[in-house]
């Protein structure tokens, strides 16, 4: 039995009434959970309740799973062809076309993010990236080997069967498409955690999947907290693999509980403490936009966010005036105003965790969960703002003077999600770009990301690449077929 | 002003209007050609004149190569993204499943298919292979090559500009979309000349270019004789590469002309003369209908048709009795492209079916048996009776395409034969193995010199697979990934990030 979300937009920015069941969504069905309990859903403009979701717990998510595999016994995994796949995809894409305003409203509203955002960057390319992928469906393709005549040698990029996927608050429509994407144009199932702090574009999606025509089961979309059912999901003996985006600390967990069990694949999207290196020579105007971009985009609830911005000591004062001028006009309030840039953090908890990193800092007055733009200078290395992750619109900046010296500080992290490099010569640019321990490298720009561009982190910034064509090797396994055309024993 | 094409159907299976335009395509609009002229274009089920459409001359091709190449250098190749591109494509494939039946009657009308077939076979396939391409056109990559760290090397996958392209009569619209859907996805700008006896479908997918939001210029359509257009198209200093598609001897045509003119990049589809070898152990059923499959369709107007069927002794008795049987329920089923019964159509015109019946005299002089057929096919239209028959493969009869409902056997005793046999011909387009030996099916595969095999099937084509020839049937490669590398040009680009001299 499903229950229905009902809210009546009127906004400057949005209105319009929608309304969509609600439930967990397991083998194409919205159902309650086992034990009945449910999760507050809260608006971070102003603390006040949404509604309250079902919550999944761990006979819930074993129940998603069992759905999930009989779908790829029979209506999924190789019993649909590529094409058949593809069209589905499309047919998700277009979908989406026709309610995405309504989705970047949901959006808006559960994550505090600007309407104008959530449409114009969060909704579209979640749109684009599953159209993205819908190409891909009908390509994947193997490799024929040659041995020796005697032999035909071939891999199959098979799809691994049930796959699970957890993902963050900070992008929630967005992240969920990244992961769908390639995880069903490959041929698999999917039980996918959203954030118990931002479940309704997923929830939304549900009734989208289900009009797209996709077999029941194939994706089940179960919310619930991380101690529970993103910990049932991890250990599950058969999940083939669990993609999670989200906190190095929590990552850990999802790869030990990965290993306690059935030694599921694991690929991880975790944190960062981002450098972005700005030379002398670089065309300052646009280093401060970008630089600028880097940090506050999306209230700086960014794993790539560019943190730790390196400016060297020529234009250092000249680009901190600029900067902290850009960021005094950051206008912060409600996501639904016009002419707001940013809105409120995620929640209570995320709030409060970033005014304590600014505590040791310099404290800003706030309303709601609403922080403004701010910015540190003098740090020294070891402080806390400077080598741990604040997830927020706190910016550091650092003088530095040498180019390797500076390459040697970037790296003095145990994050590697990201970097950006500012500079007007291309020899300084890409040399230091390929030194930088990063799975991207922007130029003369930041916070770039394409659907054909694999994203992910080195080191403690994650495994595995999300994105691209890269991400399609995260959904499969492949087997070596060896067919003996004539040796004799 | 050009004129438009229209008719009513009030048939069986179709019940409308179909309706074209009848100028060439330039630009984005419909134009007269420069010189005036047209060409007929008939019924090849009745004989009967169905109307004329503009026939181009080398002035079109030059405003059309122009047009393409403004539209290149300004609302098309690497100026507009492939997700762009991609959506555009996939819009177009959406019109063409929306115009689907009518496309399907035009198709029909032209060539004489039963409409049931263009509608699933042609159409269908047309539309699923442009969204296959469409779902590519954000996916040309290119790679970084690791030399040493003092330098950034990759490869782009640049388009070449302004591609011509020439197309032929035998699955009018499918082969267009075989051509337009990688070269657009990779960026390029088209001029295409189709067959100038089946322009129809051609003609209506120009408007429907029009609708999906293509730039003016980016894809032209210049109707018109090979001799002329098709010799412009091939020699034009402007046009980077050519892909042609019909017989070998037109296909020498294209290659000397771009020798002599700018040396244009060339890929050709060409002839077969494709063995079809049956072992004794064969699923005999089977290998029956697949074998009818892989010669009558399409009255046997296809490039890669499994026209010399090599049957092992063993089953040969059984096999001439039964697949000859089949062959005579097929001539059985001949008639109106509209009708819900016909499964047998005509030659597409009358030379081709003058050629055809050539052929089978030429059989019967040779001292071929003929099991089944042999003649022409009523009095109205150009269809020729489904024939079967035997030989052996130093015939002329047997090496030569016909390109008509005509099946040769030939028998054979062991495997090392059979591939012998197979191998010996200038074309090397496709080939099949029929057997339930697996390590046998696949050792046979791969001995033979053809770029299609197929093993217990026969011409189920695939969007993801390429198709092409090996020897004399062409080269370069059509459909899957493939097809992307005949629509661009490799730039190495090195990058010195600290090398001193």
């Amino acid at each position: 039995m499903s229950s229905t979300f009902t809210k009546v937009f009127d906004t400057p920015v949005f209105k319009g009434k929608i309304s969509f069941p609600t439930g967990l969504y397991i083998g194409g069905e919205f159902v309650k959970g086992e034990k009945g309990t449910t999760i507050d859903v809260i608006n971070p403009t102003n603390g006040e309740l949404i509604t309250k979701v079902d919550e999944a717990l761990d006979a819930d998510i074993d129940k998603a799973v069992k759905a999930a595999q009989k779908a790829f016994d029979t209506t999924w995994g190789l019993n649909a062809s590529g094409a058949q796949r593809a069209a589905l995809l499309n047919k998700l894409g277009l979908l989406m076309d026709k309610y995405h305003d309504e989705l970047a409203a949901i959006e808006a509203l559960d994550n505090g993010k600007t309407f104008g955002w959530a449409k114009g960057t969060d909704t579209a390319f979640a749109i684009q990236t599953i159209k993205y992928y819908a190409g891909w469906a009908d390509k994947i393709s193997g490799q024929v080997i040659e041995t020796d005549e005697n032999k035909l040698c071939y891999t199959r990029h098979e799809p691994m069967g049930v796959v699970g996927q957890i993902v963050p608050w900070n992008f929630p429509l967005l992240l969920l498409s990244w992961k769908i994407g390639p995880a069903l144009a490959t041929g698999n199932c999917i039980v996918l955690k959203p954030s118990e702090f931002t479940p309704l574009t997923a929830i939304r999606m549900c009734s989208i999947i289900e009009e797209a025509g996709f077999p029941k089961g194939v994706v089940n979309i179960v919310t619930g907290y991380g101690p529970t059912a993103g910990a049932a999901l991890s250990s599950h003996m058969n999940v083939e693999k669990i993609a999670f985006t989200g906190s190095t600390l929590v990552g850990r967990k999802v790869m030990e509980a990965a290993s306690k069990s059935n030694l599921k694949a694991v690929t991880l999207e975790l944190g960062g403490k981002s450098p972005s290196i700005i030379y002398d020579d670089c065309d300052l105007e646009q280093a401060v936009n970008w630089a600028s971009h880097g940090i506050f985009w999306n209230h700086g609830q960014a794993c790539c966010a560019g943190s730790r911005i390196f400016v060297q000591a020529g234009i250092y004062d000249e680009f901190l005036a600029r900067f902290v001028a850009r960021a005094k006009n950051i206008k912060v309030g409600d996501p639904f105003a016009e002419d707001i840039d940013q809105g409120p953090q995620v929640s209570q908890q995320q709030y409060d965790r970033i005014m304590s990193y600014i505590a040791s800092g310099k404290e800003q007055g706030a309303t709601g969960y609403f922080i403004q733009p701010t910015v540190f200078t003098g740090t020294t290395p070891d402080m806390k703002i400077v080598q741990e992750e604040i997830f927020g619109p706190v910016g550091v900046v650092i003088k530095f003077t040498d180019q390797d010296d500076v390459i040697k500080q970037a790296n003095d992290t145990i994050y590697g999600l990201a970097s950006s490099v500012f500079t007007q010569d291309i020899n300084r640019a890409l040399e230091t770009a390929h030194k930088l321990k990063a799975g991207t490298a922007w130029i003369n720009c930041h916070n770039q990301l394409h659907a054909n561009v694999p994203f992910g982190g080195f080191k403690q910034s994650g495994i595995g690449r999300e994105l691209g064509e890269y991400a399609l090797h995260n959904y499969t396994n492949t087997k070596a077929v060896h067919v003996n055309l004539g040796h004799k024993m | 002003m050009p004129s438009t094409f229209q008719q009513t159907l009030d048939t069986p299976t179709y019940k409308g209007t179909v309706n074209i335009n009848t100028g060439l395509f330039i630009n984005g609009k419909f134009v007269d050609p420069v010189k005036g002229g047209s060409i007929d274009v008939y019924n090849p089920a009745t004989g009967k004149l169905l109307t004329s459409v503009a026939a181009g001359s080398k002035e079109d091709v030059d405003i059309a190569v122009a047009a393409a190449k403004q539209a290149y250098k300004t609302s098309w190749g690497l100026k507009v993204p492939g997700t762009q591109r991609g959506k555009l494509l996939n819009k177009l494939a959406d019109l063409i499943e929306r115009d689907l039946d009518e496309f399907a009657a035009l198709e029909s009308l032209n060539t004489g298919k039963p409409f049931a077939v263009s509608k699933r076979f042609d159409i269908g396939a047309t539309v699923s292979t442009i969204r296959y391409y469409a779902g590519f056109a954000d996916k040309i990559q290119g790679k970084t090559i690791e030399t040493s760290e003092l330098k950034l090397a990759y490869t782009r996958h640049e388009p070449y500009g302004v591609v011509g392209q020439i197309v032929p009569w035998n699955y009018p619209l499918s082969m267009v979309s075989w051509k337009i859907g990688p070269a657009l996805a990779t960026g390029n700008t088209i001029v295409l000349k189709p067959s100038e006896l089946t322009p129809l479908t051609a003609q209506k997918l120009a408007a429907v270019i029009v609708e999906a939001g293509f730039p003016p210029g980016v894809v032209n359509i210049v109707n018109g004789y090979g001799s002329t257009v098709g010799q412009t198209i091939a020699e034009h200093p402007l046009i980077q590469k050519v892909a042609f598609t019909g017989s070998t001897a037109t296909g020498r045509r294209i290659q000397e002309a771009s020798a002599k003119s700018n040396l244009k990049a060339v890929t050709l589809e060409l002839g077969g003369r494709s063995p079809n070898i049956i072992f004794d152990d064969a699923d005999l059923e089977q290998a029956i209908k697949w074998a009818s499959m892989g010669i009558f369709p399409n009255a046997g107007q296809t490039c890669s048709a499994g026209s010399r069927i090599l049957v092992q002794e063993g089953i040969y008795d059984a096999f001439v009795e039964k697949f000859s049987a089949a062959a005579k329920a097929l001539g059985g089923a001949a008639g109106d492209p509209f009708s819900a019964s016909t499964q047998h159509g005509p030659q597409v015109s009358q030379t081709q079916m003058e050629r055809v019946l050539g052929y089978l005299d030429l059989a019967k002089k040779e001292g071929a048996t003929i099991h089944v057929g042999g003649e022409r096919h009523g009095e109205q239209g150009y269809f020729i009776q489904p024939t079967v028959f035997s030989g052996t493969n130093a015939m002329r009869s047997i090496r030569e395409e016909i390109f008509g409902p005509v099946a040769s056997l030939i028998k054979f005793k062991t495997e090392e034969e059979a591939i012998e046999i197979a191998n010996d011909t200038e074309y090397g387009l496709a080939a099949a193995v029929f057997t339930e030996n697996n390590a046998r099916a696949i050792r046979v595969a791969h001995a033979l010199e053809a770029g299609s095999l197929f093993i217990n099937n026969y011409n189920t084509i695939e969007n993801g697979m390429p198709f092409g020839g090996y020897k004399q049937s062409g080269h370069g490669r059509e459909l899957g990934e493939y097809a992307l590398q005949t629509y661009t040009q490799v730039k190495a680009v090195h990058i010195n990030l600290g090398m001193r001299l």
